[in-house]
């Protein structure tokens, strides 16, 4: 296809450059003066995050403390990237727990499957971003760590409830 | 070093200039001073630069550094000296390492001759003039020195060895030569009234007969422009012109040697604000009043003088922050047009009319500074100002872009246009 060209037809008599200097000068200065920032000045500003956010993983406890996880090994069945470790034990009252629990949080890929999968919502996605660290081993959280996490959880998409309503 | 001694002594009356050995002395202080004062000036227009970029585009700008980052410059310096210096395989060692010196110390010394305040009378010492330099050449001084600046960015360019950064440095002399001629020129006029180059004699002139920007306001511009240029600024700023070059005569230096230019570029700035101000804006002066202008010389009036002279730099330093942050850059076609084609022959005849003026004025026996000789300057100034910003301002200062295209090309391009179906809203 040949390439075509439209010639603007502006008379010359239009084109100014000073009188548009000056236009474009109160503009620039109506901006300067009246400014519509969007910027959010983050750590001390944060924007809230959607309900059902996928961020660090949270591991959800009984009354008595302990972790809701019976170890019947699902979410690392389900997970796609091989992030968690378990380990299941068996206590003297032959109830099932997770005796190692990790997950790689630099392997994991926060699509929620282990929340969806779990039996016991024991294991959750949470409502956080903030996981930075110093150190690539500090990025593998182990069951305490898991359940010392405090920040709220995803809520999972509800078939029932699609808008989230 | 003998004689100076009983005059050090001696008390001397504050309003009668100083002896030489005090003036040696007192001139060194004001070296050490103004240099500093005036570095830290320098650095803070970057700062200034930034945020007000940043307002203009809706945005912060730095306000980490410190409360509203106003420890950025400090932070910048550190960096800048922190960070390892490049030196290209194939550069001119010599030229690479003493060009960023030579665009930086014609930046500094331009500052020396400019007033800056009334001056200061100092108990047993003696009248101190708030100048570093009070040459009697004083603005040629300025022109002198200001268009050395240029060597630097030049020779930065080509000691490089990389075509980007030849092509900025050939740019900026090729700039460099068109606009100085027009600023040059603009000022012709200004001396044709002041009757002297001695920059304080400029400014006591319009001190008593009314700033010059109101009877010269084409010479004015035409100064504003060039001096625009000088600084290598948007839109002027061809030589850097980051979207074509790179980063231009600097794309190759880093560290503190690159760090000279912007430097280099700020300090320009500052003089070309100054320079503006002591040849239209009056100065130092306090307008509407004679009373800062008159002996006895008093500390008050140093400190007024001084304060509404930093008020005006500012002003003008946020004008050229405010037309960067606007105005895109010329094509290199109507930057070199707009220096020969229009500031050029602009000046000269503005240089005929206002010496024509003068002399007629003159020879119908009307003072300098009368009431009858403003009126009239005043008048061809009016006219003048109509007549560029009204009847030459229609495509013929800036030529749009379409005007390069031949008459019979753009027919034969309509032509093709209104046959065309994707054109003409017949096709799909």
């Amino acid at each position: 296809m040949a390439i075509t060209t439209r010639v603007v037809e502006r008379p010359i008599e239009e084109a100014s450059y000073v009188r548009a200097t000056f236009k474009g000068l109160a503009l620039t200065f109506k901006h300067l003066v009246d400014p519509h920032k969007v910027t959010v000045q983050y750590p001390e500003e944060k924007w809230d995050i959607g309900p059902r956010w996928r961020g660090t993983h949270r591991m959800l406890t009984t009354e008595d403390g302990k972790a809701k996880c019976v170890a019947c090994g699902l979410c690392p069945t389900v997970c796609p990237c091989n992030c968690i470790k378990l380990v299941p034990g068996v206590d003297e009252q032959g109830n099932r727990y997770p005796a190692v629990f990790d997950i790689d949080e630099f392997r994991c890929i926060f699509c929620g499957y282990c929340q969806e999968v779990c039996p016991e919502e024991a294991i959750h996605v949470g409502r956080h971003y903030e996981n930075a660290e110093y150190d690539r081993k500090d990025f593998v959280y182990d069951l305490t760590r898991l359940t010392a996490q405090t920040h709220p959880v995803c809520e999972m998409w509800d078939p029932a409830d699609p808008k989230g309503e | 070093m003998t004689h100076t001694l009983p005059f050090l002594l001696q008390v001397v009356d504050p309003q009668l200039p100083m002896s030489d050995g005090m003036f040696a002395l007192v001139s060194l202080i004001k070296v050490a001073v103004v240099f500093g004062i005036y570095m830290g000036c320098v650095a803070y227009t970057t700062f200034l630069e930034r945020r007000v970029a940043a307002w203009i585009q809706d945005r912060h700008g730095p306000n980490r550094v410190g409360p509203q980052g106003i420890f950025q410059v400090l932070a910048d310096g550190v960096k800048n000296f922190m960070k390892e210096e490049t030196l290209p395989g194939g550069a001119s060692k010599v030229l690479f390492i003493l060009a960023p010196a030579l665009a930086f110390i014609p930046a500094m010394l331009t500052w020396a001759v400019i007033p800056f305040a009334s001056p200061l009378p100092i108990p047993g010492v003696g009248l101190v003039d708030m100048v570093v330099a009070d040459l009697p050449v004083g603005f040629l001084f300025t022109l002198a020195i200001g268009s050395l600046g240029v060597y630097g960015i030049t020779i930065a360019g080509w000691s490089s060895n990389n075509k980007y950064a030849l092509l900025g440095g050939l740019r900026a002399s090729a700039q460099m030569i068109s606009y100085e001629i027009a600023m040059g020129m603009s000022t012709v006029c200004v001396l044709l009234l002041a009757g002297n180059v001695h920059l304080n004699t400029i400014i006591m002139q319009q001190a008593s007969q009314g700033w010059n920007v109101a009877l010269l306001t084409m010479a004015f511009f035409i100064f504003a422009v060039a001096a625009l240029a000088e600084t290598n600024r948007v839109p002027f700023d061809l030589p850097e012109a980051e979207s074509e070059l790179v980063a231009g005569y600097h794309a190759e230096y880093s560290s503190m040697r690159y760090s000279m230019f912007p430097i280099a570029e700020y300090a320009n700035i500052i003089t070309s604000s100054s320079l503006m101000i002591a040849l239209f804006f009056g100065g130092w002066d306090i307008p509407f009043t004679q009373w800062d202008n008159l002996p006895p010389w008093t500390i008050t009036k140093t400190l007024l003088t001084m304060g509404l002279y930093v008020g005006k730099v500012i002003f003008f330093v946020f004008t050229f922050i405010w037309l960067r942050w606007t105005l895109p850059r010329f094509r290199y076609d109507q930057l070199m047009a707009i220096g020969w084609k229009v500031l050029l022959p602009m000046a000269l005849v503005y240089i005929t009319a206002v010496a024509s003026a003068v002399l007629g004025l003159d020879a119908a026996g009307l003072a300098r500074g009368s009431y009858a000789f403003r009126g009239a300057m005043l008048g061809m100034n009016v006219v003048f100002v109509v007549l560029v910003f009204w009847v030459l301002d229609r495509g013929r200062i800036v030529s749009p872009a379409f005007s390069r295209v031949e008459r019979e090309r753009i027919a034969k391009l309509r032509d093709v246009s209104a046959r065309s179906d994707l054109l003409s809203g017949k096709g799909a």
